[in-house]
This record gives structure tokens, C-alpha cells and sequence, in this order.
């Protein structure tokens, strides 16, 4: 379908090759479907372990061979993309999808038991005739984290609407990892701090993936409960009510959680912690490759320079673009944060990753690895001076050594 | 009573209403607002990037205009209040 406007007397047109293909990302949270359906027609084992397959092997292939799509829409339609409410109901409908998916797996992963009613107790399951072994639960638990991460993902999209609705959908989608904070860390803290050392959620030059983790996962809980103890602070009222962000967030997944072990049997509950840790690595792997290396300014007055394309590693790869809703197109999402994911342009002068985030990804897990490819595109991008670089403390005499710079005398009595 | 916006994401403080929600209080003079203070809707400006609502021609990253609708209705709600 063609978007138009009329500008100054003249009609401009533009039309969304991805239009349709964005319904895609409202199937990953079908996995657990899809792996039940998968193993009882050919009873083969390593389909529980789909999940991780899916998006470590499939998509990084998939962006391999679709390749690239640089299209933006034109300045005068963004307007007009944005109100089209087809797109609004694309990342809707990823909502309900994701609790009856993960329902599923959770009925799954309780041997067939409903409320300790065993309905199904001549054919264990339905369409299965032998029980679960645990680690068919374990891959099942991964492929249900992978849908968890992209389920942060469908929330970081919805929660930085205006709207009421989007806000609500985005704490029920975050409810299956237990990470309800992030949706006020990222909007008032990560945006506000990104690629300055402050930030928990930028990932630093010569930093590993693995260190990495525990900075990003602790530093952003203690900053959002920061961000909204100050707010209650203004309020003249207590953090500790049903009122704050943080709280009322967490609460979507006593609710969610409690239903699933209630129904299918607290048995299940290492399962889901499973599959949270995995979504929430799976989130924050994106967030260290993001900024990896990326640094602003500080002005004269101490305040950082404004965030702008250079800040943020981009990718046009069309499969991990469809599947996280044009995420990589992460500099104009920076630039204006509020701006619908159909609406975000690619800048032809951010930087760019070799391949999608998906891809990206698998390379963060060995260092060496991550190092080789990306060390030397971040000095590239600094014009092959570290000292513009965030790097890592524990890396810093190293890689100035490395790349000729010098410490000043502060850094080293620091 | 004056109404500032945000000049990224088009967001408004109208001094009459203030934003309880953010602990500002009705009536709350925009000066009277900690300068750090950050954008609740986009996060990526501050107070003192704040301009009053008539100054505004477009956004200050790209030029490009995200709720045309939403301004205009408080310059709208602005205009009342004045009659």
C-alpha cells in the first residue's frame, strides 16, 4: 500500500516494501507452539532446542541472503506512516500471542497437569506419548526465552508512546522476564545517559560481553528504582507504593507467573527462571552492541553533547529489522525517541555493523572474536583516536598503548 | 499562564495544569522546574531545552514534525484560556 501527502500543490508518494513483513514478528511468539507441533509429528528430540536455533542460526542466515533494505520513507510522509494504524496493530497483536505462547509452554512444561487435575493422563500430552525428559524443559525453557527477549523487545517499542495503551501493553509484555523496570530505566535513563561511561547499558570498548552482563542488569535496576524514588521525592510520598513504575510493573508478573504455577504446578518455576535469565541476556546482548565503543562529548558546561547518528551502531538487514521492529535503525531512534518503528530512517552517516544484530550476537560470545571484528571499526569511526572512544577502565592502559594515544596524569592516578 | 514544549518530541507543560503525575503540581511556574529534569515522553531533553510553545517552528534534530495535532491543541486550549 502507497502512503501519500500533498506538499506545496505536489503529491508525494512512497510505498513500505516491509509492510507486510512485519507481521512476522507477531509469530515468534508462536514458538513454543511451533516446537510442540514440530516434535509430535517426528518425535525428534533437538526440536526443543528450536528456539535458540531459530534466531543464532536462521535469522543471522536470513540476513546473510535477504541483505540490505536502505529505504526511508520521505521527510513529508513520516507524518502520515505514523498515524496509519495498520502498524499499531502489528505490534498488538504481538501481545496476546506472547501470554497464550507462553501459557503454552507452561502447560507443557507441567506434564499435562490443570489446577492438579491430570486431564490428559493417558497420552501424557496431547499429541505426545511419553513425558517430557528435562532437558527437552530445558530447550523448551530457551525457546520460551527467546520470546521472552523479543518480547522486551515489543516492549521497548510500545513503551516510548505517548499513549496510555502502548504503556499498559508494554508492562504485559515485559511481565514474562520480570523485567518491568526496564521500560522506566531505558526511557529516563539509558536514553538520557547513552554513550557516556555513566551509562550501565552501553557496552564500553574492550569490555566483554560476559562483563558486561552483571554492570547492565544490576546498574539499570538500581537506577530505575533511583529515577522513581526521586519522582516519589517531588511527590512528598514513599517509593514504596502500588503507585510506582517499578512496582506496579513488577506485579504483571506475580500475576502472570503465579497463574502459570497455579495451573500447571510450581514444579515449573526453575523453567521460568530460565527462560527469564535467557530473555533478559538475549536484551541486554543488544544493548552492549548497540553503543560498543561509542562515546559524546563533554561540552564546556559539562553537559554532554546531544545524541546524534554517530552515537549508535545501525544494520538495514531486512530479517532482524522485521523481527525487532526496525531497532537497528537505532540512530534516528536515539536522535527522536518517540518516532513509530515504520517511520525510522536509515542515516547514511551512522555507522554500521558487517551484518543484523541477530549475527552480531553470536559474535559477542567469544571476546576475542568480538574484538577482531569491532575493535577496528570503532577506531575507524574515532578516526583511530581511542582517547574519543568509551573504553573500558580495566582496558584503558592497554588499548591506549595499542592504538599510540597517552593517558593524561589524571587517568593514571586514577 | 505559559505552555513550553518539547522541541523533539512535541510534548507541552502548560503551567495551569502542571503534571502531578511528575510532581509538578497545578500551577507550577516552568522556572521553577529543576533544570535536569528530563522530557517524561522522549527522555532526550531537558528543562532548559524547553522552548515557550509560540517560538516552536519544528523539531531541533531533524526539522521534521511528530504531532502537528497535539500542538496545535494546546495552543488551542492556550487561546481559550486567554479569551
Amino acid at each position: 500500500m502507497t502512503v501519500s501527502a500533498e506538499v506545496d500543490g505536489q503529491v508525494v508518494e512512497w510505498t513500505d516494501k516491509k509492510r507486510y513483513l512485519w507481521i512476522m514478528g507477531a509469530i515468534i511468539p508462536l514458538i513454543p507452539m511451533m516446537i510442540w507441533g514440530l516434535f509430535s509429528l517426528t518425535e525428534w528430540h533437538v526440536w526443543w532446542y528450536f528456539g535458540p536455533f531459530f534466531v543464532f542460526v536462521l535469522i543471522p542466515l536470513f540476513d546473510l541472503l535477504a541483505g540490505l533494505d536502505p529505504n526511508n520513507p520521505p521527510d513529508e510522509l513520516i507524518e502520515a506512516l505514523e498515524e496509519d494504524r495498520y502498524y499499531r496493530w502489528v505490534t498488538f497483536a504481538f501481545i496476546p500471542l506472547q501470554i497464550v505462547g507462553f501459557l503454552w509452554g507452561c502447560f507443557l512444561l507441567g506434564d499435562g497437569t490443570l489446577f492438579g487435575w491430570d486431564p490428559f493422563s493417558t497420552s501424557v500430552l496431547p499429541g505426545i506419548t511419553e513425558n517430557l525428559t528435562w532437558y527437552d524443559k530445558v530447550g523448551l525453557a530457551t525457546g520460551m526465552g527467546m520470546v521472552a527477549g523479543i518480547g522486551i523487545n515489543t516492549a521497548h517499542e510500545l513503551g516510548h508512546k505517548k499513549e496510555e495503551l502502548e504503556r499498559w501493553f508494554a508492562r504485559v509484555a515485559l511481565a514474562q522476564t520480570a523485567y518491568g523496570h526496564f521500560y522506566i530505566e531505558h526511557n529516563r535513563g539509558h536514553h538520557v545517559r547513552v554513550a557516556t561511561p555513566e551509562d550501565p547499558a552501553s557496552g564500553r570498548l574492550g569490555e566483554t560481553v560476559w562483563e558486561f552482563m552483571p554492570r547492565t542488569v544490576f546498574g539499570s535496576l538500581s537506577s530505575a528504582w533511583e529515577l522513581e524514588k526521586k519522582r516519589f521525592a517531588r511527590l512528598k510520598k514513599s517509593p514504596y507504593s502500588l503507585k510506582n513504575d517499578l512496582i506496579n510493573a513488577w506485579m504483571f508478573t506475580v500475576l502472570l507467573w503465579g497463574v502459570a504455577m497455579a495451573a500447571f504446578g510450581w514444579q515449573i518455576f526453575p523453567y521460568l527462571v530460565i527462560q527469564a535469565i535467557l530473555g533478559i541476556w538475549l536484551l541486554e546482548s543488544v544493548n552492549y552492541l548497540e553503543h560498543y565503543g561509542m562515546k559524546r562529548a563533554k561540552l564546556e558546561s559539562g553537559r554532554y553533547e546531544r545524541v546524534n547518528p554517530s552515537h549508535s551502531w545501525n544494520s538495514n538487514n531486512i530479517g532482524t529489522n522485521v523481527l525487532l521492529y526496525h531497532l537497528q535503525r537505532h540512530s534516528d531512534h536515539h536522535a527522536n525517541p518517540t518516532r513509530r518503528y515504520q517511520a525510522l530512517r536509515d542515516f547514511k552517516e551512522a555507522p554500521v555493523l558487517p551484518t543484523g544484530y541477530a549475527g552480531m550476537i553470536v559474535a559477542t560470545w567469544i571476546p576475542q572474536v568480538w574484538r577482531a571484528i569491532m575493535d577496528k571499526r570503532v577506531l575507524a569511526h574515532y578516526d583511530g583516536d581511542v582517547t574519543q572512544a568509551n573504553v573500558h577502565p580495566r582496558m584503558k592502559t592497554k588499548y591506549y598503548a595499542r592504538y599510540g594515544a597517552h593517558e593524561t596524569p589524571e587517568e593514571v592516578a586514577a | 499562564m505559559a505552555v513550553f514544549i518539547c522541541p523533539n518530541c512535541e510534548y507541552t507543560y502548560d503551567e495551569t495544569r502542571g503534571d502531578p503525575r511528575e510532581g509538578w503540581p497545578a500551577g507550577t511556574p516552568f522556572a521553577e522546574i529543576d533544570e535536569d529534569w528530563t522530557c517524561p515522553d522522549c527522555g532526550v531533553r531537558e528543562q532548559v531545552d524547553f522552548l515557550p510553545i509560540e517560538e516552536f517552528v519544528h523539531n531541533d534534530q531533524d526539522g521534521n514534525v511528530v504531532s502537528k495535532e497535539t500542538r496545535e491543541q494546546a495552543l488551542a486550549r492556550q487561546r481559550e484560556e486567554q479569551v
